[in-house]
């Protein structure tokens, strides 16, 4: 196990609600960013004089641009039924990481100011100035907040914490206050097409490198072409599939299924990175911005279709934002879904059998599926509702002989995050993320006693780097983490062997 | 007219008016308030017809609710099936003549109205024991279970202990509603009653009271999850 100076959570499944405990948390906090992140993305290079007055103005102004941000300041009515549906409320018992307290933090500060009851009321009303102290539970809180939306499944009213950490993360960024994490990799993605920093020369030979060794160890001639102008796909992945592990298996799981199935396809040097991080900080054109790097690839490697890689959050923004965002997707072959997944993709071809698969050759793994929360909770795959669910799970059990489902409480739209998402993958952070992958690590670690699961799938790459770091802090291998096209990769038969 | 009635027929009006208009004003601001993408929390229907039935059956069975806290739906449920039962039961005072059915429902109406307390007492006795419910309370969740339990107790009282002559609270509700008000029957628990109802109206739209209109609006479940299918517009982007 590794060494820290703070508590491990007691793995227990069913998760145990814990008794609050104020301030548990109020210890972890962020990274500023520094000015150049800042000046970089056209945020003020540091917090400005009239802070309290530009944030108040910027809420204003972002609950007439969002129906979401006005209707839940406020509709709630505080039942409590997300109170105990934050993995971070339940790993850390601090009461601000229960999302209707989360919620709170903003609507003080919104009723103190746009609020009748607030304004007469005060207090009484739970109204609040945005003062000093408060501005520092923003940065704390908000970020301790993965945008999963675990807690919307359990809101009569839909309230949706992310839409309010979104807005509270904007807010921040305008007045100068930002998280070094995030803005970091905006900045990057903007300079060298990925979130990682990757440059073209070192995805050059990343690419030849998987090529010689499929080549190796199949015999077949599986391509990772870069820049193609005219292939039939444009595929965009996160970056972390090209550098790292388990993220890589994957990465070689979709080229195998594309070369199995006749259709070509190149990655870009452009937009080498599905990860959209204008999301994390609620920032529109950011979000635009990102999207539209990919769009442009399109045209410019005239493809006619867009398929992207195991990754959450970026789904959430291809599936659902991208039309709006950087649309209309007309210049695309109109016979396929855009964007599509990949887990769409090699689906429709297990379906029709253009995949020969070996089952076997996944036999010693006993595989289980962590649905990763923004594929599960704002997105779909297919044509029917919990398509999203359904796909890679009929992926998994057409390669793997051995599956196993996980308990209906984690499973499906109840999943738990997996501790390190919305923006908070961030060695910071650790201990939060330690606490907050405990729920799922306490459903995983009895999976594994009594079905003798040894390998998780997912298709997220936070999900992935997240697991793969804290679950040793629980005694779990970090291989127990896997990539559903790492098992489509294993059972594949590549004609040419 | 007494001065007291003159005093109330000027505060019920005024407190309809609060109503009314304040409903109406935050409801019109969520439905011009443009919702720049599609976010419903999904799995969700893909076409109108299922979101509709979705949202049907969600406000009939506060489903989420229930998969959230069995034990605080059951009395959040409760409290609202009842309120049913208690607008039933008042609807007779403000129609005239009651059409048959509505007065043959009435021992059923009034069986149920009754119980308003209980839901009420235990959510309110909940919301004190469980640490995590006491720890989001504010004293205008307090208020709103006192105000509720206040109205259902004098409303009993009414009933059950005070009677009260309903004929002439009848005829002065029906002056109300026709604009030709006449004298308010000054039985001190009915001014008490209907003192708390008027509270009631000009609290409705500027508190959290309001969820029962904002629900009709709530992007994550209005929407419909089709963004592959139907470019959805962002009136505000580029």
């Amino acid at each position: 196990m590794a060494k820290t100076d703070f508590e491990i959570p007691k793995l227990e499944h069913p998760v145990k609600i814990p008794a609050i405990m104020e301030g548990a948390s109020s210890h972890l906090s962020i990274h500023p960013a520094n000015e150049q992140m800042k000046t970089k993305l056209g945020f003020p290079e540091k917090r400005v004089d009239n802070w309290q007055e530009t944030a108040i103005a910027k809420l204003g102004e972002l609950k007439d641009k969002y129906r979401s941000l006005k209707i839940f300041l406020d509709v709630c009515v505080k039942c409590g039924s997300c109170a105990d549906k934050c993995h971070y409320f339940l790993g850390t018992g601090d009461p601000n990481n229960m999302p209707v307290a989360r919620q709170e933090l903003m609507r003080k500060v919104y009723r103190k100011n746009f609020t009748i009851g607030g304004k007469l009321f005060g207090s009484l009303a739970r109204a609040e100035d945005l003062t000093e102290e408060v501005l520092k539970e923003w940065v704390t809180y908000f970020h301790q907040c993965s945008q999963c939306r675990r807690c919307s499944v359990f809101c009569p009213f839909g309230i949706d914490t992310a839409e309010i950490t979104m807005a509270a993360r904007e807010i921040m960024d305008s007045i100068g206050v930002g998280h070094k994490y995030s803005l970091e990799i905006i900045g990057k993605v903007h300079d060298t097409g990925n979130n990682l920093g990757i440059p073209k020369p070192a995805l050059t030979s990343t690419l030849e490198f998987l090529e010689e060794d499929v080549k190796e160890t199949t015999g077949a001639d599986v391509k990772f072409p870069l820049d193609v102008e005219g292939a039939e796909v444009l595929m965009v992945v996160p970056s972390a599939d090209f550098f790292s592990s388990p993220h890589v298996d994957s990465l070689v799981g979709y080229a195998k299924v594309f070369h199995a199935a006749g259709v070509s396809f190149t990655f870009s040097s452009h937009a080498s990175e599905f990860a959209n991080f204008g999301m994390f900080v609620g920032n529109y054109a950011q979000m635009q911005k990102i999207a539209g790097r990919i769009v442009q690839a399109a045209h410019d490697l005239k493809v006619k279709r867009i398929v992207v890689g195991e990754c959450g959050h970026a789904w959430r923004v291809a599936y659902s934002f991208w039309n709006t965002l950087v649309g209309p997707f007309d210049f695309l072959d109109q016979a396929h879904p855009a964007p599509q997944h990949i887990c769409e993709f090699t689906n429709g071809l297990i379906k029709r059998g253009a995949l020969k698969l070996d089952k076997s050759a996944n036999d010693e793994f006993t595989v289980t599926f962590h649905d990763s929360c923004n594929v599960a909770r704002a997105s779909r795959m297919g044509d029917t509702p919990g398509g999203q669910f359904e796909i890679p799970r009929e992926i998994l059990k057409a390669t793997c002989n051995k599956y196993v489902e996980m308990p209906e409480e984690v499973n499906r739209e109840r999943t738990f995050c997996c501790g390190g998402g919305g923006g908070l993958l961030t060695d910071e952070l650790m201990e939060l993320r330690v606490k907050g992958a405990a729920p799922k690590a306490a459903a995983l670690k009895e999976m594994m006693d009594e079905k003798g699961v040894n390998v998780m799938a997912m298709i997220c790459a936070i999900c992935k780097a997240q697991f793969t770091k804290v679950l040793p802090y629980y005694d779990i291998p970090m291989e127990t983490v896997g990539g559903v096209h790492q098992f489509v990769s294993n059972a594949i038969q590549l004609g040419d062997k | 007219m007494t001065a007291l009635s003159a005093a109330f027929t000027v505060l019920s009006y005024c407190a309809a008016g609060v109503f009314f208009g304040g409903l109406l004003f935050q409801l019109w601001g969520y439905a011009t308030t443009p919702s720049p993408l599609k976010i419903p929390v999904t799995p969700h229907p893909t076409t109108a017809a299922g979101v509709v039935k979705k949202n049907i059956i969600a406000l009939a069975t506060f489903g989420s609710l229930f998969k959230g806290n069995r034990w605080t739906w059951i009395g959040g449920y409760a409290f609202h099936v009842i309120l049913i039962f208690v607008f039933v039961r008042h609807l007779r005072l403000f129609i005239n003549p009651v059409p048959p059915l509505l007065a043959e429902i009435q021992p059923v109406a009034l069986l149920g109205a009754m119980l308003l307390p209980l839901p009420l007492i235990y959510l309110w006795v909940r919301r004190k024991a469980v640490d995590r419910y006491d720890y989001i309370s504010s004293p205008a969740d307090h208020f709103a279970l006192a105000l509720l339990l206040l109205i259902g107790l004098t409303g009993l009282a009414l009933k059950f202990v005070a009677h009260s002559d309903v004929v002439r609270i009848k005829e002065f509700l029906l002056g109300l509603v026709m604009l030709s008000p006449v004298e308010i029957p000054a039985h001190p628990v009915f001014l008490c009653h209907f003192s708390l109802v008027l509270i009631l109206a000009i609290f409705f739209p500027f508190s959290k009271l309001l969820h029962a209109g904002g629900v009709f609006f709530t992007p994550t479940r209005v929407q419909v999850d089709n963004p592959r299918e139907s470019r959805h517009i962002n009136p505000w982007g580029n």
